[in-house]
């Protein structure tokens, strides 16, 4: 197996406030491939975009990265500085977030941002900056004039494009995206999506895409991730998780979504509503709302096990304890 | 376009408002005040006169709005009666705008720029051991009354250490003149007056500048210039201080109505002979069409630079344009 | 899911808005304590709102027997020296407290009071009395104030009325827009949409349900409109223009800067009172400042864990 592009180590994010400290990612660890498409979902709240803006080092007060680390390009990125970091920034990985209306500075030409994107980095003569700006607007099907173009003269779909052309500009290793379709219409989101996996096999960068919508990650991905109370539920190639999935919690997420060419079914969601993370259920955290709970479930913290190339975090699957521990 | 229409609609309103506050005030107060200084005024050119009585309503006999109208025409062409003194009030005040254009116009530009850098500066690092401290102290030290700063300042500067003269605008028996000497007498003077206002004016920017600043750099796009590893000056001046200032830019031109007043007050403290301290003698002299001109003239000042800051903020701020 | 209830009895209604009063003064009083600008703000208006209401007990001379030395510096027994007229300052500092503490507050409440009325009836009915409301608001915002104080007072007959009357005047207009915003935010809410189809009449509405829910940004009007009414009434007054015949901090400082007394030698005649509306100022300022940051936690210090994430 190549070597990973991207290694989490047991990453741990607290919010820190007056009253108490609120675990949002707790222990997450993941490997990421070069060119590999992992799609993270799970319900609100759940901790994805936190653990996304901690692997990019965009963590901000009160949020904190307690432990843990994060191996890229041969670097663990938490240990470095701001000034080291800078390096790394956009050259190596970007990131797209949610909202380009948001991202993109209001006041500022598309052209004039990425410029200052690319003279942040490297020197260029204007001309060439103009071209590389140029060049990458035409890989999402965006025309060139728009490098005049104030953020709000263009239409929703063509901001988040431009996010995703300015994410382009180095062609980096990792592309670490925050669900940038959900405020796109159906249309607009599988036209996007469809950009992106082009562009990926085009330019060989793998992506990390957060979510909390199924259907993009299943027709889109190649592994994927869930998450659930800022914890891994499970994770392994989307084919196997789709078709067999192991956890609860997944089987759950799946038969809320119904098929367009399988049987008709009764849909059936997961009853309950995700935890407090202030005070998180003791024991395995799904427990409460989990229609496969055993007595155990409520006391004993479930390690994550390994079946068939997919871990996941249940005591369904973990291996018979054994009298020496 | 449409912005700008509605902010010179407002312009207009205001300027109105305050001529027709010069017009209905005397008509309107108990007593017979004007009446009774115009009363004084006994051989004087005819022509200021009958200005002054058009807008006091005195010894006036034809319709209200004719006299109105007439009025208006008046302020427009300068022909605001006579002081006290029998001196015109346009030349009177012309005289001494000079002094306060001069003392206001240097220290709200150093306020200005001081409190930008460090309203910008101190949002930046906040979670420091200053930023407990810094802004509340600033606040406090802002909603001193400005004369206080200024009596501070006389009796700390001027009085017990002697480093500043203690009132007026040069010294007494100098003679106005382009020489070196002379203007650096004119700063000498004015270092006191002006540190004064600018300690104010600087403490009331920078606590509403930092918190401009701390709501714009919750906004995604800071985060992002971060993301883009964008060297940390240019996110923080050109990325979240010019996006805090702009919107803010008409905001802090009607501060400078606030500003003004302190520089009433300043003048008065210093004895410094500008247009606050011409106000101050109106009162005492119950010097009514100086008064009256005098608010006219602050009040205009103050809509002129708010209609700039408009005009500023249409033109840099590319979201207005589209209005 | 159920569809909740619908309360019908209106007994039921007051006895939660009781205990909502009630809980909110409590957290309100914890929140203070817990923050130390408040706190500070706090003790410093109790201090002045004690000296106002008791001020034989702090200073035992009658303010106005000029009976002493002329003139002179601080000493044993005076403690910030004596005016021209040989009253003793100290005794003048605390007895002024009174007035100048009713001003400032007659002023804040009647002008808060205004300003919430024009504010959300401009926001609530909307249309073309919004408009009007808002140019109104707009062009005394635009007004410069001290201007028109002293061309207003100078008509006027010299006395503390006039002194409110004027203050009030050009102060209503500072807070009505944010009162504004507020309103048009709340018109909205499904409570008040419940109002208006249970047919309640539009002074009902605003009064009775509107209102209370606007109370910390009314407390934070009236505390942001107290720090700049000090500073005002105490200017105008310096002027010559306010009420010159009554004891305030604002005449004391009037009549020591017109008998000179910062060269005289006996500065703090001019500086105390000085220092006294600096200190009322900041009191309601840090009361205020806090109040910010308790109702809007985006303003807190922020607290900084030190070191790095270790492996």
């Amino acid at each position: 197996m190549a070597k990973p592009l991207l290694e989490v180590d047991d990453v741990t994010v607290d919010y820190v406030t007056d009253v108490a400290d609120i675990r949002a990612v707790d222990r997450v660890s993941l490997t990421l491939h070069a060119g590999e498409f992992l799609g993270i979902v799970g319900e609100s709240g759940c901790g994805k975009s936190t653990l996304l803006f901690a692997i990019a080092q965009l963590l901000s007060p009160p949020a904190e990265l307690v432990s843990g680390r994060v191996h890229f390009g041969g670097q663990d990125l938490v240990q470095l500085r701001e000034d080291e970091l800078r390096h790394v920034r956009w050259r190596d990985y970007s990131v797209v977030m949610q909202s380009a209306m948001n991202a993109l500075n209001p006041m500022k030409s598309i052209g004039a941002q990425f410029k200052d994107t690319i003279r942040a980095h490297t020197r260029m003569a204007p001309a060439a900056i103009r071209a590389r700006s140029a060049e990458v607007l035409h890989l999402v099907g965006i025309d060139a004039v728009h490098l005049e173009s104030y953020p709000h003269q263009l239409s929703g779909g063509m901001r988040q494009r431009a996010m995703i052309a300015m994410a382009l500009l180095f062609t980096p290793q990792l592309v670490i995206m925050d669900e940038p379709t959900s405020a796109l219409d159906v249309v607009a989101q599988r036209s996007l999506m469809n950009q992106i996996k082009a562009l990926q096999r085009q330019l060989g960068f793998a992506v990390i895409f957060v979510t909390h919508d199924m259907s993009v990650v299943g027709q889109y991905s190649d592994r994927v991730m869930v998450m659930y109370a800022g914890q891994i539920a499970e994770i392994g190639a989307t084919a196997s998780v789709f078709e067999r999935p192991l956890h609860p919690y997944t089987k759950g997420l799946l038969e809320a979504f119904p098929s367009v060419r399988g049987p008709r079914r009764a849909l059936t969601g997961i009853p309950g509503t995700p935890p407090d993370l202030a005070r998180p259920p003791a024991g395995c955290r799904f427990h409460p709302r989990c229609p496969e709970v055993r007595p155990e479930c409520s006391t004993l913290e479930p390690a994550v096990s390994m079946i068939d190339g997919t871990a996941v975090r249940c005591i369904l699957y973990a291996a018979p304890l054994e009298d020496a521990v | 376009m449409r912005y700008i229409t509605r902010r010179l609609g407002l312009f207009l309103v205001t300027l109105w408002a305050a001529l027709t506050v010069n017009f209905i005030i005397p008509r309107v107060m108990p007593g017979n005040e004007a009446t009774a200084v115009l009363a004084t005024y006994h051989g004087v050119n005819p022509a200021a006169l009958h200005a002054l009585q058009i807008e006091f309503g005195v010894n006036v006999h034809q319709n209200i709005i004719v006299t109105y109208l007439q009025y208006i025409a008046n302020c427009f062409t300068g022909q605001f009666g006579i002081t006290a003194q029998r001196n015109p009030v346009i030349t009177e005040i012309l005289s001494k705008v000079p002094w306060t254009l001069g003392l206001v116009g240097v220290t709200t530009v150093i306020a200005f720029a001081a409190g930008t850098l460090v309203g910008a500066v101190s949002a930046w690092k906040r979670g420091g051991r200053l930023d407990g401290i810094l802004p509340p102290l600033l606040f406090i030290v802002a909603s001193f009354p400005v004369f206080f700063v200024g009596l501070l300042l006389i009796f700390g500067l001027a009085v017990t250490l002697n480093w500043f003269p203690l009132a007026s605008n040069y010294s007494i028996g100098a003679t106005p003149s382009l020489s070196l000497s002379f203007i650096g007498d004119v700063l000498d003077h004015a270092i006191l007056p002006g540190a004064a206002l600018v300690i104010v004016t600087a403490g009331l920017w920078i606590y509403s500048m930092r918190n401009n600043m701390i709501s714009t750099l919750a906004e995604d796009y800071v985060k992002m210039g971060r993301a883009k590893g964008l060297p940390t000056w240019r996110i923080m001046f050109d990325y979240a201080a010019r996006n805090a200032i702009l919107p803010n830019l008409t905001g802090f031109a009607m501060q400078l109505g606030y500003v003004l007043g302190g520089s009433i007050l300043i003048e008065y403290t210093f004895s410094y002979p500008g247009l606050g301290y011409l106000f101050y003698t109106s009162t005492t002299d119950h010097d009514l069409p100086l008064m009256q001109a005098l608010f006219l003239f602050y009040t205009f000042a103050v809509l002129i630079c708010v209609l700039l800051a408009d005009l500023l903020t249409a033109g840099l701020d590319p979201r207005t344009r589209e209005a | 899911m159920a569809v909740p209830a619908i309360v019908t009895e209106p007994g039921l209604i007051g006895a939660a808005d009781t205990s909502r009063g009630t809980q909110a003064v409590q957290r309100f009083t914890q929140a203070i304590l817990r923050n130390r600008k408040a706190t500070a703000g706090v003790i410093i208006l109790l201090i002045l709102g004690f000296a106002a209401a008791f001020p034989g007990l702090i200073a035992h001379d009658d303010p106005q027997a000029a009976i002493y030395d002329q003139s002179i510096g601080p000493s044993a027994q005076h403690l910030l020296g004596t005016t021209q007229l040989g009253q003793d300052v100290f005794a003048q500092l605390v007895w002024g407290t009174r007035l100048t503490l009713i001003v400032t507050v007659v002023v804040s409440a009647i002008a808060t009071l205004i300003s919430m009325v024009i504010g959300v009836t401009a926001a609530y009915v909307g249309g073309m009395t919004d408009r009007t409301l808002s140019l109104i608001t707009d062009v005394f915002l635009i007004l410069p104030t001290l201007p028109l104080l002293i061309v207003l007072a100078s008509y006027l007959p010299p006395g503390t009325i006039t002194l409110i009357v004027v203050l009030t005047l050009t102060s209503w207009a500072f807070q009505a827009r944010q009162l504004r915003s507020q309103g048009l935010s709340l018109r909205a809410r499904d409570f008040l949409v419940a109002a208006r189809v249970r047919g309640e009449r539009t002074s009902y509405i605003i009064l009775v349900e509107m209102v209370p829910t606007m109370t910390s940004l009314l407390v934070a009007s009236f505390l942001g409109l107290a720090v700049f009414v000090v500073g005002f009434a105490a200017g105008l007054q310096f002027l010559g223009l306010g009420n010159s015949t009554e004891l305030t901090w604002g005449t004391m400082l009037y009549y020591a800067e017109q008998s000179g007394a910062l060269e005289a030698g006996n500065a703090w005649w001019a500086l105390a009172p000085g220092a006294a509306v600096a200190l009322m100022g900041a009191g309601f300022a840090l009361v205020n400042y806090a109040f910010d940051e308790i109702s809007n936690p985006a303003l807190r210090p922020v607290r900084r864990r030190r070191g790095k994430a270790a492996a």
